[in-house]
């Protein structure tokens, strides 16, 4: 792609990575979460993938590496979801207890932070689930529909 | 083709008058999120805690999506001689 | 029934959404344009979830700053938020598997990827 294209890119793949992972972390206070914040951290490396080329990226960045990512996101969220097996299958066990477990005051209040029990690191879980498969699955098929012009 | 979009328009007629949908649990949902969870979003509270095993099935249809797309362009290594 | 019947506005919007998507993939052959058509029933079914749970004069399900008022029904959020999901991953499959149509028959019509070669 041309000089323009290249370097307004590589600013806003910036803006959109940061824009993401905000979504993912204020997942309990604002509209939003792990799977919407995910999405937006695709449509960047989307963009990205547009602007230099697959070939560029896949120098830096191997299929197996994100693999490895997206399997952990997995098995964070069952181990989370294992946590409470004392009462039920996905008991929220945080709530009430020194982290992450304050109460909010019922009706209308300017959000806190460190609320909301076992739900932020469920959506951190999820977020880097989808984030990981959907770049994953960019990465693939740019790469095979390069490759299939250049050799016809 | 006549028959079905007749279907359709009756049945999008026929429904409940938008604006006034019948809501007995969704009240309970509104009422006790602040108290039971302790998060200020209902929507959230709703996907992870109240009905957290339909996001536990739909993360195992994103991983196996995801893997059956990474194995169909997969290349097949010719080993010479 | 007594009263008039009421004019939903939404849902004649939904209807005519699934009765396109139909009208798409009954009648075209080109294999790209069927896939697409799934995308806009996808699109309808998504848009039909949503607008079930709205009340009248309602704001959003969430208690920062929230403005004071009714509340709309925060359930059909959730299970749209699970069918978006289904329907990016059942694309996705849908559309590698034409790419490798395309390579082993070399057209993307689909009268000639019909017949079985014995």
């Amino acid at each position: 792609m041309s000089k323009i294209v290249r370097s307004m890119a590589s600013l806003l793949t910036l803006f959109a990575f940061i824009f993401g992972l905000y979504i993912i972390m204020h997942g309990h206070l604002t509209p939003g979460g792990g799977f919407q914040g995910g999405a937006v951290f695709a449509s960047g490396v989307a963009l990205f993938v547009v602007a230099f080329g697959s070939d560029y990226l896949h120098k830096s960045l191997k299929e197996h590496n994100l693999s490895a990512l997206e399997s952990s996101g997995a098995l964070v969220f069952i181990g989370l979801a294992f946590g409470g097996l004392a009462v039920v299958f996905f008991y929220n066990f945080l709530v009430g207890s020194p982290i992450f477990g304050h109460i909010p005051p019922s009706g209308s209040n300017p959000g806190d932070m460190w609320t909301a029990g076992v739900i932020p690191f469920m959506n951190l879980a999820v977020g880097l689930k989808v984030l990981a498969g959907l770049s994953a699955i960019l990465l693939v098929m740019a790469l095979a529909t390069n490759v299939a012009e250049v050799e016809e | 083709m006549a028959v079905l979009i007749g279907f359709l328009v009756a049945a999008a007629l026929l429904l409940h008058p938008f604006g006034y949908p019948p809501s007995e649990m969704d009240d309970y949902i509104i009422q006790n999120t602040q108290s039971e969870t302790g998060t200020n979003n209902a929507v959230t509270a709703v996907v992870f805690d109240y009905r957290g095993f339909d996001t536990l099935g739909e993360a195992t249809i994103l991983f196996t999506a995801v893997t059956g797309v990474v194995m169909l362009f997969r290349k097949k290594k010719k080993e010479e001689g | 029934m007594t009263g008039g019947i009421p004019f939903n506005g939404p849902f004649l919007a939904v209807a005519v959404l699934i009765g396109i998507a139909f009208y798409i993939m009954v009648s075209k052959r080109n294999m790209i344009k069927l896939v697409m058509g799934l995308s806009v029933l996808a699109s309808g079914v998504n848009l039909f979830l949503v607008t079930l749970g709205y009340r009248e004069g309602g704001v959003a399900p969430i208690y920062t700053n929230a403005p004071p008022g009714i509340m709309v029904l925060p359930v059909p959020q959730a299970l749209t938020l699970t069918s978006i999901v289904i329907a990016v991953a059942t694309l996705a499959l849908m559309l590698s598997m034409v790419v490798h149509i395309y390579r082993h028959t070399g057209s993307t019509d689909s009268e000639k990827s019909r017949i079985m070669k014995g």
